[in-house]
């Protein structure tokens, strides 16, 4: 995130370690947290968390890369989450999230050079009835098809 | 809100909040679901049009009431007037209708099959099949509400629980009960609970698993939103009778609406003195945290969700030693899944022998399935276990979607299988549909018609697992890859006859040399479709031919001459310009430059375009 300095970084670690009773063993919230302020878990946030917790770097690192919940990389403004439950699937959720790849030009778990989209796939949200289900920034679209994907982009793209 | 110190405090406050219940009210679903289909602008018309008029009918905001196809639905008590698909340009209709007695026709339930309406939701086929237990309470209680829940009969089984009996008495009733886990696997959860209980250790834990990770599954979901007090009451009855002090309730990070309300209950019940010291004087102490998931699908199984509580990533060990025994922090731990605890008030309410009453001989009680799918009514359902297959899909599903064949119904998620129509009269329960390759598992039932590609369904599943294999056993980690790899090479048309026997031998290594339920069920989506659809697989091999019309590479699109009308519009739709054609003239697409996208079949109106 441009403009935080390891001074900020330092204080918003102490921050978010103090909603946890400075316990390292609520490791995976205390990452939740600090990527929800920073939108991404940076290398010196992680060196910095390190620090605090006294958890050596390589676990704070297998534990930010082992959960789905965390990115190393900056996203976009607007995280797209194509659901591929089951449900999903079978009424065609990988030719919608086909459509997405080639209308935004990057694959799943990619964000686009302008920083506008982040797309990634989820394995489930639960609203099957909706199937095919697109969540923008927590806005759900049901029912989507192939053929509403662009329409959909540019809405978000002149917001 | 005043702490209460006693058992009298709770039933005074439940006289009080009794006395205050409204007869006539308004239910709205107001779950992800519904929220997802527009819930939250019915709330506020419905508000603001029952405030205009005077009314005094109050609007319960509750869970998602089941029918979650035809969200947002809503239901005028105490008549029982079923709505559906309600907008917000229908509100000032419906609370017209509500304030003069009378029914708007249009909105209510018509079923697809019969093409009967049907004014109140008992009578609806959906609900009239269904055993509703653990949901019960759901269209009548505002999630947050403790009046709703304590109206309900609310606590009044932890009352009994902690003034009553004693802790070894509420084992046995469960033990009594034959309730099994309904998180996947079925261990008895009484048994599970004795064997805690008699462990020495002052420091015990519970943990409630609400780490719903099965793609198609949202019983959990709909249980922590929408009745997350039932959950709790539940969760401190194990706790009692297990001899815990400390619980923590594990919620996934997909379902912010459940982490939210589980914890605003929990911060209700500390208020209320029903979670801390001294619980409602009885002298048990016991407080609950909330631990949000990471995302990952293997933390469902017991080991590995143990070790992400504990802040480390979710590696599965080996269970020689139980969680029982040596779980949390080394100490005996009891984990059950959010259902399980829910059915636990009931238990200790109604007794042991009530439940065992319900149900088969090995698996009792109810259950609760995501039912979804090419079925018309998606939705939650609860149902006796030893319900036969066919009664959920026909009777409570409503059957297959615009007349299409059904082919299969895929149940208990990655680590189940898919079982064809031949099995359809199978009951439900967790013996039978082990035995006929499938599984219970925690409770998705997908349904799926003949445009379902069960090699491509296989693929999907062993794709799934391979992302979520935590890596640790070498016979799942790239065992499921060359199965992913073999299974990418049949739904290309490259398979050979001899890949369907490898698949099968490869499968039954995996299943045998993995250290979890990951692992051991991982094969499951793929023998189970060998097993009942072998000629699918046959025919992507030998015939490089795919029925369904699912696998892009052995498929082609073509425009049917006869229907095509020239509206033109596939061609202005194609997003790379490979179909050619005059307007009012018939279209035609050209294989070189066409990506399969299927757009052209979406949009044309005319049923012209066909896949071959």
């Amino acid at each position: 995130m441009a403009g935080a300095t390891v001074d900020n970084l330092g204080q918003s670690v102490k921050e978010v370690m103090a909603r946890y009773g400075n316990n390292p063993a609520r490791m995976i919230e205390i990452l939740q947290d600090l990527q929800d302020i920073y939108g991404y878990l940076s290398k010196d946030l992680l060196k910095e968390v390190s620090r605090q917790t006294e958890v050596p770097l390589a676990r704070v690192y297998h534990v930010a890369t082992f959960f789905k919940a965390f990115t190393l990389k900056p996203r976009g403004k607007y995280t797209i989450q194509v659901c591929t439950g089951t449900a999903c699937h079978v009424k065609g959720a990988y030719r919608v999230l086909e459509r997405l790849e080639n209308v935004l030009g990057v694959k799943a778990g990619e964000t686009t050079d302008d920083l506008m989209f982040t797309l990634e796939t989820v394995n489930c949200v639960g609203c099957c009835a909706l199937g095919p289900v697109v969540i923008v920034n927590g806005r759900y679209h049901g029912h989507v098809t192939p053929a509403q994907v662009e329409s959909l982009i540019k809405e978000y793209r002149e917001r | 809100m005043r702490r209460l110190e006693s058992r009298e405090d709770l039933e005074r406050l439940r006289e009080e909040a009794l006395s205050r219940q409204p007869e006539r009210f308004i239910s709205l679903g107001m779950g992800t679901a519904s929220r997802a289909h527009g819930a939250e602008v019915v709330y506020s018309a419905l508000k603001e049009e029952v405030a205009k008029r005077g009314l005094d009918v109050p609007i319960k905001a509750t869970g998602d009431h089941g029918l979650c196809g035809y969200a947002p639905v809503m239901v005028v008590y105490p008549e029982g007037v079923l709505y559906h698909s309600v907008k917000a340009q229908d509100v000032p209709e419906v609370v017209d209708a509500v304030g003069k007695g009378e029914i708007v026709e249009r909105l209510l339930y018509t079923d697809p099959m019969t093409g009967k309406t049907y004014t109140y939701e008992q009578d609806i086929p959906f609900y009239k099949k269904q055993m509703r237990l653990v949901l019960g309470p759901m269209e009548s209680v505002e999630p947050l509400s403790i009046e709703d829940y304590l109206c309900c009969g609310g606590f009044s089984a932890l009352a009994k629980a902690l003034f009553d009996m004693k802790p070894e008495e509420i084992i046995q009733e469960v033990i009594t009960s034959g309730l099994r886990g309904r998180g996947g696997a079925g261990f008895r959860t009484g048994w599970k609970w004795e064997d805690a209980a008699t462990r020495p250790d002052p420091v015990k834990y519970i943990i409630c698993n609400g780490d719903e990770g099965d793609p198609g599954a949202y019983m959990d979901r709909c249980l922590l939103e929408g009745l997350p007090y039932e959950v709790l009451e539940g969760m401190i009855i194990g706790a009692y009778a297990v001899g815990a002090h400390e619980g923590f309730v594990y919620v996934r990070k997909e379902y912010p609406l459940a982490t939210r309300n589980v914890q605003e209950a929990i911060n209700t019940l500390r208020e209320l003195g029903l979670l801390g010291e001294n619980i409602l004087g009885s002298g048990f102490d016991f407080d609950i945290q909330v631990v949000r998931g990471g995302g990952a699908f293997v933390c469902g199984e017991s080991s590995a969700l143990i070790a992400s509580v504990e802040g480390r990533v979710g590696e599965p060990r080996s269970k020689h030693v139980h969680a029982t025994e040596s779980g949390l922090w080394g100490k005996p731990t009891v984990l059950n899944n959010v259902e399980t605890l829910a059915n636990v008030p009931f238990i200790v309410n109604r007794g042991g022998e009530w439940f065992a009453s319900i149900g088969t001989e090995e698996s009792k009680g109810t259950k609760v399935f995501s039912l979804a799918g090419d079925i018309y009514n998606t939705g939650l359902v609860e149902v006796p276990m030893g319900i036969t297959l066919r009664e959920v899909v026909y009777d409570i599903g409503g059957g297959i979607q615009s007349g299409k064949a059904f082919k299969a119904v895929q149940t208990g998620g990655p680590s189940g299988g898919c079982l064809p129509a031949s099995q359809l009269d199978l009951p439900v329960d967790f013996d039978t549909l082990d035995a006929a390759g499938s599984m219970m598992g925690s409770g998705g039932m997908i349904v799926m018609d003949e445009d379902a590609c069960m090699v491509d369904v296989a693929r999907y599943f062993v794709k799934f697992l391979t992302e979520e294999s935590c890596g640790k056993c070498v016979p799942c980690r790239e065992g499921l890859r060359h199965m992913l790899e073999i299974l990418d090479r049949i739904t290309q048309g490259e398979g050979t006859m001899e890949d369907v026997d490898l698949l099968e031998e490869l499968g039954y290594v995996i299943a045998n040399a993995s250290l979890c339920g990951l692992g051991k069920s991982a094969p499951n989506p793929v023998l189970s479709t060998i097993r009942y659809f072998r000629e699918e697989y046959v025919e992507h091999v030998r015939d490089k031919k795919c029925r369904a019309g699912v696998c892009k590479a052995l498929v082609h699109y073509e425009i049917v001459a006869e229907n095509c009308t020239g509206c033109h519009i596939c061609f202005k739709e194609c997003p790379v310009d490979a179909i050619s054609g005059e307007p009012k003239a018939v279209h035609v697409i050209d294989q070189e430059k066409c990506i399969k996208c299927g757009i052209c079949k979406d949009v044309c109106k005319f049923d012209a375009v066909k896949v071959v």
